[in-house]
């Protein structure tokens, strides 16, 4: 049986660690590489890199920095941020990500996600939905919406019609990224994650809101999450991937303890 | 030194990076001539295996990789390379290099449940003692990402299983050839071992 995934999220800004509350309010927090290395060691399942510059400038460092974590880091992670053609992708997973995040660029241009999933193959191709919750309508049903630009331009597309035509254009994974509950350490939004893994075939990450172990747990279980995305509770130092793994552990979550 | 066969399927580089990291000299080639004089293969590979075999045949690898087979030298496959090695594979009703008797076939898709491709961090366990697999304990976990798995024909062949909607072979392998569906490139501190027991690895079951 397959293990749940502790996936930890750095923000990447000009080769730096960053991390943003609500995404604005960005401060640099370190070096992202160091940090990986560490997150690495004490047994995380998987990282994501994401290039918050998400800037044409930016391209080429990100390259850079692909090929430096590559060669330290020997589990699986993903990049995302400004990527916005085949080439783009081709490039970074070229480098040495298993996977890359497309977002805006997908929601601007939805066939950038099969061009992708056919030139790197839909196991690398991982849908990023940023969701806000909204009163449900016509137009958008479930009650979330899709926003983009870094969460803040809303799109008017219901995100639950997202997330399946996002599966059935190649996408191999999904990011559910509740706008709504990043920053908050309240909890990821259980419903949202829920209603997205129940409708969907491929695997589904949870993301926004984590505060405590607990929070993971109940993503898990009742979210019906395939893996929880985790940022602030271990950049500080509150817990570490360890202690929270020993605690899903505990309470009977088949997650990868040998490490 | 290890000779890394790129063969135009995925990310052959991540396979290069992990053999530095344990300390193990490798380079990668598709020539056929670089590995009909190869001391040690490894054979890796992300993809379809009609692409594939199709590349082979054309660079002639096909042909070298039988050959390296039978001089007896070590060879590792990992993934889509522990699949080339048998007879044929249900995808595209392929053949293949045919060295070990079985054929390849994909997840049972009739399982709604089952999400495919099976991707991610999942038990190994060791059916049968290799000197390759020395130090797996129960509950050690490697990194899968693939649709369809090898299934030799021979009990004798399989050395691991692990489990995604019933058993399947995780490790095959038969005289100096081993091959693993898991990725240990990709497998952290553990898969990084076993690409170590490779590189000292003399070929003898």
């Amino acid at each position: 049986m397959l293990s749940k995934r502790i996936i930890v999220c750095l923000d990447v800004r000009w080769g730096k660690l960053a991390k943003s509350v609500k995404f604005v309010d960005t401060k640099d927090i370190g070096d992202p590489i160091a940090k990986a290395r560490q997150y690495y060691e004490d047994g995380v399942d998987e990282l994501v890199f994401y290039d918050i510059t998400a800037s044409r400038e930016n391209r080429d460092i990100m390259i850079d920095f692909v090929e430096e974590v590559a060669s330290q880091i020997f589990i699986p992670f993903s990049v995302g941020g400004g990527i916005r053609s085949v080439e783009d992708a081709t490039k970074l997973r070229n480098a040495g990500a298993e996977k890359v995040n497309v977002n805006t660029a997908a929601v601007k241009r939805k066939e950038l996600i099969s061009e992708i999933a056919g030139a790197i193959g839909s196991q690398s191709t991982i849908l990023s939905m940023d969701i806000r919750r909204v009163k449900p309508t016509k137009e958008m049903p479930s009650g979330y919406e899709i926003v983009v630009n870094g969460g803040v331009t809303p799109t008017g597309i219901d995100a639950l019609w997202w997330a399946k035509e996002g599966e059935s254009l190649g996408a191999g994974e999904l990011v559910i990224n509740s706008i709504d509950a990043d920053g908050t350490k309240d909890g990821y939004e259980l419903k949202l994650t829920r209603m997205i893994a129940d409708a969907v075939g491929i695997p589904v990450i949870a993301s926004g809101g984590a505060g405590k172990p607990e929070h993971l747990y109940d993503v898990l279980t009742e979210g019906h999450a395939d893996a929880a995305l985790v940022a602030s509770i271990v950049h500080y130092g509150e817990y570490t991937c360890r202690t929270l793994k020993e605690y899903l552990h505990k309470r009977g979550i088949k997650v990868r303890m040998n490490y | 030194m290890i000779t890394i066969i790129d063969y135009n399927a995925g990310n052959i580089r991540s396979v290069l990076r992990a053999c530095a990291e344990v300390g193990a000299k490798a380079a990668t080639t598709s020539d056929a001539k670089v590995v009909a004089g190869a001391e040690k293969i490894i054979f890796p590979g992300v993809g379809a295996a009609p692409s594939a075999m199709a590349y082979l045949k054309k660079m002639g690898l096909d042909v070298a990789l039988k050959n390296a087979f039978k001089r007896g030298i070590p060879i590792l496959g990992i993934c889509l390379g522990a699949q080339i090695v048998l007879e044929s594979s249900d995808e595209g009703n392929q053949k293949c290099l045919g060295l070990v008797p079985g054929k390849t076939v994909r997840f049972r898709i009739e399982d709604k449940l089952l999400k495919i491709p099976h991707m991610g961090w999942n038990e190994v366990s060791v059916v049968q003692p290799h000197p390759l697999l020395d130090g797996i304990m129960a509950g050690d976990e490697f990194y899968f990402v693939h649709s369809f798995y090898p299934q030799p024909a021979a009990k004798k062949n399989v050395y691991a299983v692990s489990n995604h909607g019933g058993d399947f072979c995780a490790a095959l392998g038969s005289r100096n050839l081993f091959a693993t569906q898991f990725h240990p490139e990709k497998s952290g501190r553990l898969g990084l071992e076993f690409l170590g027991r490779f590189a000292r690895w003399d070929g003898k079951g």
